[in-house]
């Protein structure tokens, strides 16, 4: 891309270099690679200390940190850490997955919107800022407690543990997309111009080519930018929606059902209101952080 | 520029007639119907009263019919009763307004006598030490959960130190302004600190696009002292764009704002709506929502206005590049 750029040196390994210089990125990134792990092994933490995340026991209430329970236990005894690693699984999972569905949203938007221009794009960026404009939670409420059965589902379906981790999912892409397209949009429009998509247009390529071969993978930078800045994003909105009981349902554990009764508690046991938060913001600041390196990475014109 | 306004308002007036249909929409899928209360209430209820009673309310038309009626009524004034309340919805969600209002315009006051100075300041000594230290702020305040951050705060001056109440509007028996301002601390911290750092984060980008503009540079040249530089010829220009950031936030703050005040037991818009989504209040659900998003999109078309009228290059928003 940037011809002035020594042969010998990829852009793959300028781009790397750059990252390594953002101190604070590389630190989330290390963060995030341990929290990942750390809830990927929660059943093997789980048999190592010898407990049990989920079974209920009261003469174990609200213990403090022992060798058995190294964080204590909740309100109703169970095992406060394995409870947040296998809250973690639940809180990333959702942030990832529907962090990659608002991408593809995201980048469909704004594609088209960058590409044909005119009307479409008046149109669909009018849509973009609506979204971002509109209060958002308050009508993700309004989804998040729509009843299933109404809209025809079984009522097995309707109340299984997976349809309110699908929910939430659908329910957070809702509002994930926006920035994504419009960083997109911005890039797909200065691509549009360049001489190399030109030619194709020239030669007669057709559009859907045009799209996919020349245009999508030269605004993969935007796309991957915007998609780490999301998760965060997604991630908050997921936690608040499970604090308020609208979001991932107990005993299926999240770091912001985790919370739910936190504050009713907040005068007995303190510390049961400090880990979970603890937890999401770390990671949301930590996936901010990485987005602000890649940023700086990615970016073309930085020099090196 | 009437016709860009016109355009605009065209468009928000578009927007919220949308919003309407699917806030209406969605609002009859909930649990917890007017019909499913009353087969809760009544054990004695067939299936065939049910579907009479349906009839009767016209809850068996299409949703199309029944959103039309209710938009002729709506637009007529009459938006119902709250079910709970039992007293029209607008005598309830009028005070609350007043609530929200003075919560968020207090906050926005603060968030930004904060995110200015801090901006500028990080933009005139950028990749400092205090740039640094601003920038880890921003990003603290933006990553923060708002509702764990209220949880903080009440354990911190609530619980522990006991300086402040936990929730709630006024003392009982008190009232006056001194008590009701305690009261007000900890949800406006909240708020604050949740919406300081995107504003500190843009303030700080604006201004050091502007201190790279040609007129600055010519500024400098001409022998001006630097602060006359700064407060002079940049910080007007780096504002213009804040005042747009600033109007286009109104929906995330209300957002903040609902969570705050369900952890407060602040009796704004947002608890309002949370409490009658959650205790099938329809009607008050229905319009505080409806509402909320009508004062966003009047901040949106606010924030176009402004736009066209501190920058006159702004014609027609026809083909912004950004």
């Amino acid at each position: 891309m940037n011809t002035a750029a020594p042969i010998s040196q990829s852009i793959g390994a300028r781009t790397w270099r750059r990252f390594l210089r953002h101190k604070l990125a590389v630190t989330s990134l290390f963060v995030l690679a341990l929290l990942i792990s750390m809830s990927a092994a929660a059943p093997l933490v789980e048999a190592w200390l010898g407990v049990d995340a989920f079974t209920a026991d009261l003469y174990q209430r609200l213990q403090g940190p022992s060798l058995a329970h190294p964080l204590g236990t909740d309100e109703i005894g169970r095992d406060h850490l394995t409870r947040l690693l296998y809250g973690g699984r639940v809180s990333l999972l959702v942030g990832l997955i529907a962090a990659l569905f608002a991408a593809v949203i995201g980048t469909i938007v704004g594609i088209l919107a960058g590409y044909f221009g005119g009307r479409l794009d008046a149109l669909l960026m009018r849509a973009t800022d609506s979204v971002i404009a509109l209060p958002l939670l308050p009508l993700l409420i309004v989804l998040a407690a729509v009843d299933l059965r109404k809209l025809g589902f079984p009522a097995e379906v309707a109340d299984s543990e997976d349809a309110s981790l699908y929910r939430i999912i659908i329910i957070v892409s809702v509002v994930g997309w926006t920035t994504v397209a419009r960083l997109v949009r911005a890039a797909t429009l200065s691509m549009k111009r360049r001489e190399f998509v030109r030619a194709a247009i020239a030669l007669g390529a057709r559009t859907d080519r045009i799209l996919l071969t020349h245009i999508l993978p030269n605004v993969v930078s935007p796309i991957v930018v915007a998609t780490t800045l999301s998760i965060g994003n997604i991630i908050l909105f997921e936690s608040v929606l499970s604090f308020l009981g609208l979001g991932i349902q107990p005993p299926v554990a999240s770091w912001g059902n985790m919370l739910s009764n936190a504050q009713d508690l907040i005068w007995t046991a303190p510390e049961l209101a400090t880990w979970p938060g603890l937890f999401i913001f770390v990671t949301v600041i930590a996936f901010n952080f990485l987005g602000d390196g890649l940023q700086d990475a990615l970016d073309p014109r930085a020099g090196d | 520029m009437i016709r860009f306004l016109g355009q605009r308002l065209f468009e928000a007036l578009a927007v919220l007639f949308l919003m309407s249909f699917a806030i209406y929409g969605l609002i009859g899928l909930m649990p917890g119907d007017p019909i499913d209360l009353m087969i809760n209430a009544d054990p004695k209820l067939t299936p065939d009263d049910a579907a009479r009673l349906k009839a009767l309310y016209g809850l068996d038309r299409p949703i199309i019919e029944r959103y039309w009626n209710w938009l002729g009524a709506a637009l007529g004034g009459d938006l119902s009763y709250s079910r709970v309340y039992t007293k029209p919805v607008m005598e309830i969600l009028v005070p609350r307004l007043g609530n929200t209002a003075l919560l968020l315009g207090v906050s926005l006051l603060i968030s930004l006598a904060i995110a200015i100075p801090l901006g500028v300041y990080a933009a005139l000594k950028p990749y400092s030490k205090v740039d640094y230290a601003v920038n880890m702020f921003c990003f603290a305040g933006i990553s923060v959960p708002p509702f764990w951050l209220a949880l903080l705060l009440i354990l911190c001056f609530a619980v522990v130190l006991g300086w402040l109440p936990a929730g709630g509007m006024l003392t009982v028996g008190d009232g006056g302004a001194l008590d009701r301002l305690q009261y007000m601390i900890l949800p406006v911290l909240t708020l604050t600190i949740h919406s300081v750092g995107g504003f500190t984060r843009f303030m700080r980008a604006s201004m050091m696009e502007t201190l790279r503009q040609d007129y600055v540079r010519t500024a400098r040249a001409k022998g001006l002292s630097e602060t006359r530089v700064v407060t002079g010829h940049a910080l007007r220009n780096a504002l213009t764009p804040l005042v747009t950031v600033v109007a286009l936030s109104f929906g995330g703050l209300f957002s903040g704002a609902l969570i705050t005040e369900t952890m407060f037991g602040w009796r704004g818009m947002g608890k309002t709506i949370f409490d009658a989504i959650m205790g099938n209040d329809f009607n008050l659900a229905l319009v505080g929502l409806l509402l909320a998003t009508g004062f966003t999109l009047l901040g949106n078309f606010f924030a176009d206005l402004c736009y066209a009228w501190l920058d006159p290059r702004v014609t027609l928003s026809e083909n912004r590049d950004t």
